[in-house]
C-alpha cells in the first residue's frame, strides 16, 4: 500500500518546516518534498515607511543572523543615499560593518556546527536521540560544548560592541555607522581574559577544523557520499576573487567549475536571477534565468562560496582552502556534508579576519557617514552565513519605501535542499518494511547541512516534537510517531 | 507677605512657592510624578492623566492644581501605580507602536515610562487601528500609528505670527493630530527637529536622520525615566 511520511517539523535548525516522502505499493520513495509552512509578510509590510527605518525593521526576520539582514538592508539603502555601492563608505564604516559580520559569520557558524550539527557526528546519525543533542554533548564530552558555547558568546560580544546589541542592534545605517570602536573595547575583544579574545578563537576554529576532518577520515564513504549531486554554486566574490562575504561582485560556476555568471554588478540581479512559485511551499525557487528553471538552480552557502572564490585572503584558512580543493582536484565539491567542512574553513577565516580587524587603527576614526545625490532604488547583496542574501528597496519622493524585494538564503538553497531530501530519502528508505527514526533522522541532516533558517525568525531549541505519519492513498493515518 | 506653601506628598513635608503647580512643586523637592502630556513652559491641561494623583481622596492631575497650605497627596501609592500602568497599557494598545523598529527607542518617553511601571503585557485587548503616515512634508514625517494626542506639537510648534503647524482633524474615536499641509511643506529644518524632538513618543520623524544615536547612549538606555528629578 503507497504510503506518505511526514517529518514535521524538522528540528535542528532555524525555523519551521516538514518532509513528506511518498513511498509506493513496492517501498520505494515515488516523490519527497520539503515544506516552508511559515509566512512572513516582511516585503508587504515595509511599504510605506521611511527607508532609514528598514535595516532595523527587517532584521526582525531573525534572531540568529539578524546582522546579515541588517547590513543587507543597509547597504541597499547606501545606494540609496548616495554613498555608493559598497565601496563608497568611510574606512571606519566599512570596517565597522566588516567587524560586525565577520562577528556574526563567526557566532552563527559555531552554533551550527556545535549545538544543531556535532550532535549527529558524535552520537551517529542512528543514535539515541535522547542523547543526540546539545545537552548529550555536555554530558559527554564537556570541553567541546564548552568551546562551543564561549565561542559563539564571542562572536555575539563582538555584534554587540559594534551593533549595540547581541541580538537587533542599530550599528549600521544609511550611508554607515553610528559609533566606532573604542580602544577599551576593542581590547575587551583583542585582549580579553581567557578564553575570550581573538587569539583563541582562532586557537579552537583551527581545533573544530581539526576535528571534522578526523571525523571525515574515519567516516569517510558515508561523509563522501551522502547526499551527493552535481550543481552549479552562486556567491559573491571579491573582484579579485578572494573569498568576501560583505562585498563584491556575484559569480556562479556550474559543476565543473566553468563561470557560467560571470563576476556581475548585484545591482542588476534582477537580470539574471528569477523566482518560480510553487503551490506546496510558501518558499519561492530562484533561478538563473540563462539557464532556465530546470537546469538554472544553484547552491549557495559555505560550499558554494569556496566552490566560485579562487583563494582566501587569511593564511591559516587559505592553507586548508588548498587542502579542500586539492580534494577534488580543483573541480566544485558537490558533497552536502563537506558543506561542514567549508564553514568550519569559514569559521577560521571569520576569526583570523576579526584578529586583523581589531588591530586595524581605523576603527577609531570619527567620519561615521557618508552621503551624496539620493537615488530612488538600491540593492544590497551580503554574503549570510547560509548564503547569498539579496535586498532590494525602492523608494518615492516622499522617502517612502514602496517595494521590497528580499531572497533570503535559505531560499537560494529551495531546490538543493529538496534534492538533498530526495536522494537521502531514496537512499535510506527504498524498499524497507519499516521506517526507523535514524532513517528519519538521515534525512534532517541532509537538511541540516545547509544551515536552513526556514522561516529566518527565532524560536526556542528543543521545544519542537517530531511527529510522523504514515497515511495510506486516502490520506487517512495509518500510523503515527512521535518524538 | 509669606510666598510659601507647606504641603505633604505620601507623608513627606514639602515647601513649594504659591502658585506652583503640585508636578512643579514635587519636581523641585525630588520627588517624581509621572507626567507625559506636561510641557515646561506650556500651559497644562492635564489631558493624559499620568500625573493622577489623590488629594484628601479625590483624584486630581498633579500637572493642573495649584499648591496649597495643608494639603495632602498620595503619589506613590498601589493603586495609583496600578492606575498609571493601567494609563499607559491603554495608550499602547489604542495605537500601533513596535518599539523593536521605532527610531525613537531608547529616547521615547511612553517606553521609558512602560519600564519604569513594568508593563509586560497590556491587560486590555490590542485595537490594531488602521493608521496611516503623512510624509508629505520635506522635514518631518508624520506617522499617526505612534501618536498618543498629548497635544504637546500643537501647543509648542507654531510660526512667527503663533500660528499653530499641527492641529486636531476629524471627531471621536477618529480624531487624529495631523500637519498643515501647505505649513509643512515650509517648515523650517530648527523647528522640524523641534517637532521631534518635543514630541514624547515617535510619531514625529525628522526625516532622513534616524538611528545616529548608538544603543546604550540614548536617554533611557542606563537610567529610568524620572531618576534625573528624584533625589
Amino acid at each position: 500500500m503507497p504510503k506518505k511520511i511526514t517529518i514535521e517539523p524538522v528540528t535542528r535548525v532555524e525555523g519551521h518546516g516538514k518532509v513528506t516522502i511518498q513511498i509506493d505499493d513496492f517501498g520505494n520513495v515515488r516523490d519527497s518534498r520539503l515544506h516552508i509552512v511559515e509566512f512572513r509578510g516582511f516585503e508587504r509590510f515595509v511599504q510605506g515607511r521611511p527607508y532609514w527605518e528598514a535595516p532595523v525593521l527587517v532584521q526582525r526576520l531573525c534572531g540568529i543572523c539578524p546582522v546579515s539582514h541588517h547590513l543587507a538592508a543597509a547597504k541597499a539603502l547606501d545606494v540609496i543615499v548616495g554613498a555608493g555601492t559598497g565601496t563608497g563608505l568611510t574606512a571606519v564604516g566599512e570596517k565597522m560593518r566588516r567587524l560586525m559580520h565577520y562577528g556574526q559569520f563567526f557566532q552563527s557558524h559555531v552554533l551550527h556546527f556545535f549545538h544543531l550539527s556535532a550532535p549527529d557526528f558524535l552520537f551517529g546519525i542512528d543514535g539515541d536521540p535522547l542523547v543526540r543533542n546539545i545537552i548529550g554533548i555536555a554530558q559527554e564530552h564537556p570541553d567541546l560544548a564548552v568551546q562551543g558555547v564561549m565561542m559563539r558568546k564571542f562572536g555575539q560580544e563582538v555584534i554587540r560592541l559594534t551593533a549595540g546589541k547581541k541580538i537587533h542592534g542599530t550599528g549600521a545605517i544609511p550611508g554607515g555607522i553610528n559609533k566606532n570602536l573604542s580602544i577599551a573595547e576593542r581590547d575587551e575583544l583583542l585582549k580579553g581574559a581567557d578564553p575570550l579574545n581573538a587569539d583563541k578563537m582562532v586557537e579552537w576554529s583551527v581545533g573544530a577544523l581539526d576535528f571534522f576532518k578526523n571525523y571525515h577520515k574515519n567516516n569517510q564513504e558515508m561523509v563522501d557520499g551522502f547526499a551527493s549531486f552535481p550543481s552549479n554554486h552562486l556567491s559573491l566574490v571579491r573582484e579579485d576573487g578572494a573569498l568576501d562575504i560583505y562585498h563584491g561582485v556575484l559569480r556562479a560556476v556550474d559543476n565543473d567549475g566553468k563561470k557560467i555568471l560571470h563576476d556581475v554588478d548585484y545591482q542588476e540581479y534582477d537580470k539574471y536571477i528569477e523566482e518560480e512559485v510553487r503551490s506546496w511551499s510558501y518558499m519561492k525557487f530562484p533561478y538563473l534565468k540563462d539557464l532556465g528553471k530546470d537546469k538554472g538552480w544553484y547552491r549557495v552557502g559555505p560550499l558554494a562560496r569556496l566552490n566560485t572564490c579562487d583563494f582566501i585572503t587569511t593564511p591559516l584558512a587559505q592553507k586548508e582552502f588548498e587542502e579542500f580543493k586539492a580534494y577534488t582536484n580543483g573541480k566544485p565539491n558537490g558533497m552536502s556534508l563537506h558543506m561542514h567542512w567549508a564553514r568550519l574553513i569559514e569559521t577560521l577565516h571569520s576569526a583570523e579576519v576579526i584578529r586583523d580587524l581589531l588591530n586595524d587603527p581605523d576603527l577609531q576614526n570619527e567620519d561615521l557617514v557618508t552621503k551624496g545625490s539620493k537615488l530612488h532604488k538600491g540593492v544590497g547583496v551580503i554574503e549570510a552565513p547560509r548564503g547569498t542574501l539579496f535586498h532590494h528597496y525602492e523608494i518615492n519622493d516622499l522617502d517612502q519605501i514602496t517595494l521590497a524585494n528580499l531572497i533570503v538564503s535559505t531560499t537560494n538553497n529551495n531546490q538543493p535542499m529538496n534534492t538533498a531530501v530526495n536522494l537521502t530519502a531514496n537512499a535510506f528508505m527504498n524498499g524497507q518494511r519499516e521506517i526507523t527514526e535514524g532513517m528519519m533522522n538521515a534525512v534532517e541532516v541532509a537538511i541540516r547541512a545547509y544551515d536552513p533558517c526556514l522561516s529566518c525568525a527565532t524560536h526556542a531549541m528543543g521545544q519542537m516534537p517530531l511527529e510522523v505519519s504514515l497515511v495510506n492513498e486516502a490520506n487517512e493515518i495509518i500510523h503515527r510517531r512521535t518524538k | 507677605m509669606n510666598n510659601t506653601v507647606k504641603f505633604k506628598i505620601d507623608g513627606n513635608i514639602v515647601t513649594a512657592e504659591k502658585g506652583q503647580t503640585i508636578v512643579e512643586a514635587a519636581h523641585a523637592a525630588g520627588i517624581y510624578i509621572p507626567t507625559l502630556c506636561n510641557f515646561k513652559g506650556v500651559k497644562p491641561k492635564g489631558c493624559c492623566r499620568m500625573c493622577s494623583v489623590k488629594i484628601n481622596s479625590r483624584y486630581m492631575t498633579a500637572c493642573t492644581t495649584p499648591v496649597s497650605d495643608g494639603m495632602e497627596v498620595e503619589n506613590n501609592i498601589d493603586e495609583l501605580v496600578d492606575m498609571r500602568k493601567s494609563i499607559i497599557e491603554l495608550m499602547f494598545v489604542s495605537g500601533n507602536h513596535f518599539c523593536p523598529s521605532c527610531e525613537k527607542s531608547g529616547n521615547c518617553e511612553l517606553q521609558a515610562l512602560g519600564y519604569r511601571y513594568q508593563m509586560l503585557v497590556p491587560r486590555f485587548p490590542f485595537s490594531f487601528p488602521q493608521k496611516g503616515i503623512d510624509a508629505s512634508s520635506p522635514k518631518i514625517m508624520k506617522d499617526q500609528n505612534r501618536c498618543i494626542m498629548c497635544k504637546r506639537c500643537m501647543k509648542t510648534i507654531k510660526d512667527e505670527n503663533g500660528k499653530n503647524y499641527f492641529a486636531f482633524k476629524n471627531r471621536s474615536n477618529k480624531v487624529e493630530v495631523v500637519l498643515d499641509a501647505e505649513m509643512g511643506k515650509t517648515m523650517p529644518d530648527d523647528l522640524a527637529k523641534l517637532a521631534m524632538e518635543n514630541c514624547p513618543v515617535g510619531s514625529i520623524i525628522y526625516k532622513e536622520i534616524g538611528y545616529n544615536e548608538p544603543i546604550g547612549t540614548r536617554k533611557y538606555d542606563k537610567t529610568p525615566i524620572g531618576s534625573e528629578i528624584e533625589v
